[in-house]
């Protein structure tokens, strides 16, 4: 493979990726000098610097050459000559989306959340957060990528432990030593593949990940036990069954922005990880410990939805629920077919979407009635009848409504899964009916029936909140509608990882079983889903 | 005339401009004193702190001359190092970035017992002068080719820190830490010494290279033991026990929570940084160098030290409420990483280019480095935070002290996620290093457990920082009632304090976002310990 099929044409002269880490960084400092008794400048100065990393991934989408599948906006710089480490950003189709969905999330977070005290270490630490995640998806140097999936985890504990509810500190110690304990081996793991691949071909230390997985001379029960640590520190981030349970805490006693940026972008660092560092660096490990992860993906989806339809506590709802959907995503993954994959990635920002503009929704509930039981809602749809419709949009998509965002993802990952993982599919689908029952039910017992006393004053959405939202609607409409502009930058990524996996897996022919054929009407809402028959260039 | 010149040549040549920074850190001590006791002791103010910060940093100046000579002399005939003093002490790179660490732990450490020693009235020179003492017999263990002079440099740095740790004389905590540590330290020296006398006995030499020399003859089998090797390994066990004593690896380590919680809070801080230091140099010199051929004897030994200590420092420290104590534990699960950076550092028998040593040999010595600065801005903190009378180390008395003291908690915050390993500070690097080195040995189990261990480490100062950030100072009645009690001191931050706090920050996160800031000297002084044995 030559170098210019790996890293592609340069798109843009100057360095793009690494200002998506260093405008935040700036704008951190920025803020580090603005007096603490002005949280409206502080708000403010966040919001632009946040915007302009926004606008700056926005424009990063419109540079991406989508018929390469490869890297691009290749920057490489050395860091440590000795040690091989390097300061290696790029993207490909597959973190190009989760670049532009973190650009999205933490503007539209900012603008609809207010952290009440302390403004000043709130801005502060959100800021710094999207530095340190927007470095995760970029980094392709496997330290880098380590260093910046631990160095999150801070930000995230000060926000959750700082501005969080109730039982916060509790909710803040638990995530931040289940999530390091949990990449603790991953360190060990990635250094010993350097150690190990630089060993066997005699060249250099290096953790270029590139260069790593066009290597592969692991010897197989190194390559699974590396493997598997690598994927014990992402099972605890997505999270799988049964390392779950971090995130019913987090996610509830964290503040609304720290729920929305948890669920929206830092659950994904996980599925990310488990295609850049699973699929892509050790594919036969991967691939002969599929079942394992699809078994997992499979009993998380039932879990979390049964778990989820129990639940009195409405935000607590939304995080199991979280649980479900990342069971998808796994699934869609483990499933080794182009569609399930692809489904698998526009499904990571489809939840993101959903998911975090249902956590907005919750918590501006929580603003106005001092509540989230369940119990003690009822009727809002007279009170607030926009809150209601908007809720009822963002839900449905979290169900997987045809012609909303959820749909697209989930129907591509059962289709993919159908093909090749048959049964574990036809389990996954019971989540997405489970899905209907617990958000509908829920949604019927806060929205419907006869407000009482609080519930019949609560008020509507302000302007400025709906200003704040309407990117996140915008968006769930228009990826249900017309997902092609982003499926077919996913693509061509999809097709050259699992080439690149096939490549490498021996027994890959022997063990698949036949696929099943698809029927004639799937194929055709396949296709016209990918527009690969329509071909167009949009609108 | 003629003839009485010649015979005067027969004297040695000393080439005492090599050893400076020795000379300058013990005469200064004995300056010290007699220039102060010529003035009356309430009259002396702040100039025996800046005499041995000055001192301490005239001593490193000499350091970057030295190392262009040791480089250009390696350019020459391949050497790298000089031998002094009949061979007893050898200066090379690894001497002189030892050195410099050392001399650094007592600048900073002057800094801290300045105001501190002010605060608790107990102004008196005597402070600086064992302070210097100490850290010459650290630069003497350090450099020592011969185990006599480790032995007298292990006794000058200890005994000097004994008298340290008892030296506040109203707290009897300190006392008692004197003595626990007096009595412990004389035990742990005498066994170290009965080791030396064992070596001896089985090699016939107390130099390094002639202990290395002896151990193997040549004969018709080829290479064979030399001597009783019984006894020397003996001997080398009871030089190990001696040094895991002092580096307070487990379970060796019985001492270092109680005298870490009496001593008064400055001369802690030099204990975990120049006194480890200069013990570790030690232990790395004659373990590496001098007992290299017997490494598979005591190379599991270490190992298993290793993980004992890293158990031990990171599930005791979790239960631990006063945050002396904690850093006693904290520093004790650090031993086990620089245990684990020797244990790579030895030579493998899987062949390779040199590469694994000095990957482990790098890894301590950064490691050495980066965690004497952390831990001295960590007993900065504490030092202020302990209040008159030094007594006010329990974590409850750091509550919300990021409402009352923005910058300090701002500060030590930094300091506690570099020692718990997050990215992009001074901890993280050398963690990464630690595990690098011994995934090149193939030595994954230790570096397993040295990660999970950093894990339950991690819950240690991330409690300090709940207390600080994360709680508010009234949760509860009790603890109202202790704050009007005791807790009505202001915290006072005097700038000497501020500017060792604000050096250890800016330190850690440059060596974090940077790694090899001024990485030859650590690479050359790295490639000495391996070149020893060559």
């Amino acid at each position: 493979m030559s170098a210019s099929m790996i890293f592609g044409a340069q798109n843009v002269s100057w360095p793009l990726l690494p200002s998506l880490i260093l405008v935040p960084v700036a704008t951190v400092l920025v803020l580090l000098v603005l007096p603490k008794s002005r949280p409206d400048y502080l708000k403010v100065v966040a919001l632009a610097g946040t915007s302009v990393t926004g606008a700056l991934s926005a424009y990063l989408l419109w540079a991406f050459n989508k018929s390469d599948g490869g890297l691009q906006f290749v920057v490489r710089e050395a860091w440590v000559e000795d040690l091989g480490l390097q300061w290696f950003l790029a993207v490909d189709g597959i973190s190009l989306f989760l670049v532009v969905l973190t650009g999205l999330l933490f503007p539209v977070t900012i603008l609809a959340t207010d952290p009440h005290h302390d403004h000043k270490p709130y801005y502060i630490w959100l800021t710094l957060l999207m530095a340190g995640t927007m470095g995760v998806f970029m980094a392709l140097d496997m330290l880098l990528f380590f260093v910046f999936f631990e160095v999150v985890l801070v930000p995230m504990y000060f926000l959750i432990g700082g501005w969080g509810h109730g039982n916060r500190v509790y909710a803040a110690l638990k995530f931040f030593i289940f999530t390091m304990a949990g990449s603790a081996l991953m360190l060990v793991a990635l250094v010993s593949t350097a150690v190990l691949t630089a060993r066997s071909t005699g060249n250099p230390l290096t953790f270029d990940v590139v260069e790593l997985a066009q290597t592969q001379t692991l010897g197989r029960t190194a390559e699974i036990l590396i493997f598997l640590a690598f994927a014990l520190g992402f099972a605890v981030k997505v999270p799988l069954f049964p390392l779950h349970t971090w995130l019913p805490d987090a996610h509830t006693e964290a503040p609304t922005a720290g729920s929305v940026i948890l669920a929206g972008v830092m659950l994904k660092l996980g599925a990310y990880g488990y295609i850049r560092f699973g699929l892509y660096l050790f594919p036969n490990a991967a691939h002969s410990l599929a079942w394992l992860f699809l078994t997992l993906a499979v009993v998380g989806i039932v879990y979390g939805a049964v778990v989820a339809t129990m639940q009195t506590d409405l935000k607590r709802l939304v995080a199991y629920s979280s649980v479900a959907h990342m069971g998808f995503i796994i699934l869609g993954i483990f499933a080794f077919n182009s569609l399930a994959l692809q489904g698998a990635v526009i499904q990571m920002v489809n939840h993101g979407l959903s998911t975090g503009a249902l956590f907005i929704l919750v918590g501006w509930i929580y603003e106005r009635r001092h509540t989230r039981e369940i119990s003690a809602l009822g009727g809002l749809q007279r009170s607030a009848p926009l809150f209601a419709g908007i809720f009822t949009l963002v839900m449905l998509s979290s169900i997987g409504l045809p012609g909303l965002n959820g749909f697209v993802g989930e129907f591509l990952i059962l289709i993919g899964a159908f093909q090749t993982v048959q049964w574990f599919a036809v389990v996954a689908t019971t989540g997405v009916i489970l899905a209907a029952l617990y958000l509908l039910w829920a949604f019927q017992r806060v929205f419907h029936g006869t407000p009482d006393g609080e519930n019949a004053k609560m008020a509507d959405l302000r302007v400025s909140e709906l200003f704040s939202i309407v990117p996140l609607l915008a968006l769930i409409v228009f990826l249900g509608i017309y997902p092609k502009p982003v499926l077919e930058r996913i693509e061509p990524a999809v097709n050259q990882l699992l080439a690149h996996v096939e490549a490498n897996v021996q027994e890959l022919d022997q063990q698949e079983p036949e696929a099943p054929p698809v029927p004639a009407g799937v194929q055709q809402l396949t296709e016209a889903l990918e527009g690969t028959e329509t071909g167009g260039e949009g609108e | 005339m003629n003839t009485l010149f010649a015979q005067e040549a027969q004297i040695p040549d000393i080439e005492w401009s090599l050893i400076w920074p020795l000379l300058i850190l013990s005469l200064a001590g004995v300056i010290l004193i007699t220039i102060t006791s010529l003035v009356p002791r309430t009259r002396t103010g702040s100039f025996p702190a800046a005499f041995t910060a000055a001192s301490a940093i005239t001593a490193a100046m000499f350091i970057p001359s030295t190392v262009a000579r040791v480089n250009d002399q390696q350019l020459v005939n391949g050497r790298a190092e000089f031998y002094v003093l009949a061979r007893s002490i050898a200066v090379d790179n690894f001497t002189l970035f030892i050195t410099g660490v050392i001399c650094l732990a007592v600048a900073m450490s002057a800094f801290l017992l300045d105001d501190y020693l002010r605060r608790e009235g107990l102004e008196s020179p005597e402070w600086y002068a064992l302070l210097m003492l100490s850290a010459s017999g650290g630069v003497l263990l350090a450099s020592a080719e011969d185990l006599i002079v480790a032995f007298v440099g292990l006794e000058i740095l200890s005994i000097a820190v004994y008298v340290l740790a008892a030296l506040h004389l109203r707290r009897s905590e300190s006392q008692e830490a004197g003595f626990k540590y007096f009595v412990l330290g004389a035990l742990s020296s005498a066994i170290f010494l009965y080791g030396i006398a064992l070596v001896y006995g089985a090699t016939g030499s107390t130099n390094l290279r002639g202990i290395n020399d002896s151990m193997f003859a040549v004969n018709d089998r080829g290479l064979v033991p030399a001597q009783d090797s019984s006894l020397l390994l003996v001997g080398i066990a009871f030089m190990l026990v001696g040094f895991a004593f002092k580096v307070s690896a487990a379970p060796f380590h019985i001492w270092t929570p109680d005298v870490y919680q009496g001593a008064p809070s400055p001369v802690v801080g030099f204990m975990a940084s120049g006194v480890k230091v200069a013990a570790f140099a030690g232990f790395l010199r004659v373990f590496l160098y001098g007992f290299s051929d017997l490494q598979e004897e005591w190379l599991p030994i270490v190992a298993a030290l290793a993980v004992i200590t890293l158990v031990v420092g990171s599930f005791v420290a979790v239960v631990q409420t006063n945050i002396k104590r904690m850093m006693a534990y904290s520093s004790i699960t650090h031993a086990g990483f620089m245990l684990i950076g020797l244990h790579s550092a030895t030579k493998d028998g899987l062949g390779g280019s040199g590469g694994p040593e000095i990957l482990g040999s790098s890894a301590i010595l950064f490691y050495l480095f980066s965690y004497s600065v952390m831990v001295l801005g960590t007993f900065a903190v504490i030092t202020v935070m302990g209040r008159t009378g030094d007594g006010q180390h329990s974590i409850d008395s750091y509550r919300a002290l990021a409402r009352s003291q923005p910058l300090l908690a701002g500060l030590f915050v930094v300091l506690l996620f570099a020692q718990a390993g997050i990215p992009f500070t001074s901890g993280f690097v050398a963690k990464f290093r630690v595990i690098l080195a011994a995934s090149e040995d193939q030595n994954y189990v230790l570096a397993g457990v040295a990660m999970l261990a950093a894990v339950v480490g991690a819950y240690l100062y991330l409690r300090v920082v709940v207390a600080m950030f994360l709680e508010d100072e009234t949760d509860d009645a009790v603890d109202v009632a202790a704050a009007d009690a005791g807790d009505s001191e202001p915290i006072d931050v005097p700038p000497a304090v501020l500017t060792v706090l604000v050096i250890s920050v800016v330190v850690t996160l440059a060596l974090g976002v940077l790694p090899d800031l001024g990485g030859s000297f650590l690479d050359n002084a790295a490639a000495t310990l391996t070149q020893l044995r060559d």
